[in-house]
């Protein structure tokens, strides 16, 4: 067991490792330097010596393989230096002042989709072909169709263009709150609302279902003791990546509602080619992404004993 | 007499070729059929945009911009003077060749990839299935905007970009379809008459991954529609003259209270053609009933 932890997590940072050097690479071949963009924006010619300039404050000129290192062992400190966008702000400022937005819209969306897809996923599981039933494959295909920033949009238009009830973008309030995370959850909703109804069904399905029936156990007991309790400790291998994907931020719904988080920073990091940012926040979100799974496998392993990590030779 | 007819059914049933026998139970379910209309009218627009498009949707009226629909622009006009409605058609012709052109290149890139790694083994199976591990750990939609950032914004490149994460899927698919056909007696009897690798993909294989791959293709197509939209949205997919709906959602997200028109319109079209494809996917794959273990 302590192997297979030790050899996760190696390999976690295999990827990372891998993923950086990607990130880098691709950040590199990238035809005209961060400074172009921004000169081209503004329509304006700088000069060559400011431009060396920039390029050693950045660290630029140096050769690339140097750039590397000097990025890993900066990163490995969490120092990713200056942004680029906000010269006066490093990117570790940038992630601590604007991550709370992001943390709390994922949080929000997280207990949302919660209830909403564990509860359709259940109550389609327990009354097959009944209204509920349907009602959650309606919402589930709305869910699969429907882009977040389409669904944003159209909320946007109905709620507040139209009806004027809700604010249009914002994070002060919980007014604000409402559109954001209704166009967030629209994948957390899809994979629980999916995941609980088939592993629902499996459960009820299965033999002990059965045999606590014939036992003449209530139904009541048996679907507390026996049916979720088995069919919603798989939950946990969906939900725990899901949370961190929540939690690092939404590129389309920050941005549309305005929203200060990491997403809507990163949004216009690529806009303005802001390399640090975007490899910053490229590594940090794999990280916790990967990390999760990771978790996610651990605890797995924990609350159910028929699953073993370790194969037994 | 009943019985005797319904034999003679079952078995004229047994006699129908693969593809009618495909059609009849497609055209059963009415909601796929309603989506396969919807997407040949589509595509007949998108064909005949320039005919059908009443302006240029690349010229501006400066004398015009910012209208709500009226009789001369039946949707509007943006902040440019440019004809809504126009444009929207003009965006179908990017939606549909955006999907249609890079599944045929995953196609391509994953299939003989996939194939390749099954039925070799060994290194270069061992080699192609690390590529994938570590391409997989990456997030789909940073890979895209990572991709997307470095080549730069344009119709090819975004072809380029989905067919460099794409081909994943359908060669680990391919894999796995190979391994399981490669014990099969047929296979191990053709390749101790001789017959080589390429002969064996060729003759055996790719005709028995058909199924699962052209179900993976119909369901990847409103997936690389989705992602061309996302991109477009956020500035990295269509650029700006050309007209692609995400495209016209991005740029004119502000203006929801001012100029509804301009981001409305794009989302419903973008709506309505997603549910479409998916619906027309789904039906697809409930046609040729392969197990349900390929969706998304």
């Amino acid at each position: 067991m302590l192997r297979y932890i030790f050899l996760r997590i190696a390999g976690l940072f295999g990827v990372l490792l891998i993923v950086s050097i990607l990130t880098f690479g691709l950040m590199h071949t990238v035809p005209g330097g961060p400074f172009d963009a921004r000169a081209l924006e503004k329509q304006q010619i700088v000069p060559e010596n400011i431009k060396r300039q920039l390029n050693e404050k950045y660290g630029l000129d140096k050769p690339v393989w140097q750039q590397y290192a000097l990025f890993v062992r900066n990163a490995v400190f969490l120092d990713f230096g200056y942004s680029m966008a906000y010269p006066s702000r490093t990117v570790f400022e940038i992630f601590k002042q604007q991550w709370s937005y992001s943390l709390q819209l994922g949080l929000l969306t997280f207990i949302f989709s919660i209830i909403v897809g564990v509860g359709l996923g259940i109550a389609s599981a327990i009354k097959p072909n009944s209204f509920l039933d349907y009602f959650g494959t309606g919402v589930s295909i709305f869910c699969l169709v429907m882009p977040s920033f389409v669904f944003a949009i159209l909320l946007q238009f109905v709620f507040s263009a139209w009806l004027g009830w809700l604010p249009t973008g914002g994070w002060s309030n919980p007014r604000h709150w409402i559109m954001p995370v209704l166009a967030n959850s629209l994948a957390p909703v899809l994979v629980l609302q999916r995941y609980t109804r088939s592993s629902m069904r499996d459960a009820i399905k299965a033999n002990y279902v059965r045999t606590a029936r014939a036992k003449g156990l209530s139904k009541r007991r048996i679907m507390l003791v026996h049916v979720f309790k088995n069919a919603l400790t798989p939950l946990l291998t969906v939900g725990g990546p899901l949370a961190a994907s929540l939690i690092v931020g939404s590129f389309f719904v920050e941005s549309i509602f305005r929203i200060p988080g990491i997403g809507f920073y990163f949004v216009s990091a690529i806009g303005s080619r802001d390399y640090p940012m975007i490899m910053a926040t490229t590594l940090i979100w794999t990280f916790i992404i990967s990390l999760a799974y990771l978790i996610t496998d651990l605890l797995y392993a924990l609350a159910d004993p028929r699953v073993t990590l370790v194969k037994e030779e | 007499m009943i019985n005797a007819a319904a034999t003679n059914k079952h078995s004229n049933r047994l006699r129908e070729s693969g593809f009618r026998r495909f059609w009849r139970r497609f055209a059963q379910n009415k909601i796929a059929v309603v989506a396969f209309v919807f997407i040949i009218f589509q595509i007949i627009v998108a064909i005949a945009a320039p005919w059908i498009a009443p302006y240029n949707p690349y010229k501006g009226d400066f004398l015009a911009t910012w209208e709500t629909p009226s009789r001369l622009h039946w949707l509007g006009t943006d902040d440019l003077g440019r004809d809504v409605f126009s444009r929207l058609l003009y965006g179908a012709r990017i939606s549909i060749s955006v999907g249609v052109l890079s599944q045929m290149a995953i196609a391509l890139v994953g299939i003989p990839v996939g194939a390749l790694a099954g039925l070799k083994g060994g290194w270069v199976d061992y080699l192609i299935m690390r590529v994938i591990d570590v391409l997989s750990s990456l997030p789909t939609i940073l890979f895209y905007i990572l991709l997307m950032v470095a080549l730069g914004a344009g119709f090819w490149n975004l072809i380029l970009a989905m067919t460099l994460t794409g081909w994943i899927g359908i060669a680990r698919l391919v894999r796995g379809q190979v391994l399981s056909l490669k014990k099969t007696d047929y296979v191990r009897a053709s390749r101790a008459m001789g017959g080589g690798t390429f002969y064996i993909i060729r003759k055996h294989i790719l005709r028995n991954v058909l199924t699962p791959i052209v179900v993976s293709i119909a369901l990847g197509i409103p997936g690389a529609m989705f992602a061309e939209a996302g991109l477009s949205f956020l500035g990295l997919g269509i650029p700006a003259p050309q007209s692609s709906w995400g495209q016209m959602i991005g740029m004119y997200q502000g203006f929801i209270r001012t100029a509804w028109h301009l981001t409305l319109f794009p989302s419903i079209v973008l709506a309505l053609t997603m549910l479409a494809w998916f619906m027309f996917a789904d039906g697809i794959r409930d046609a040729l009933d392969t197990n349900n273990n390929l969706k998304c």
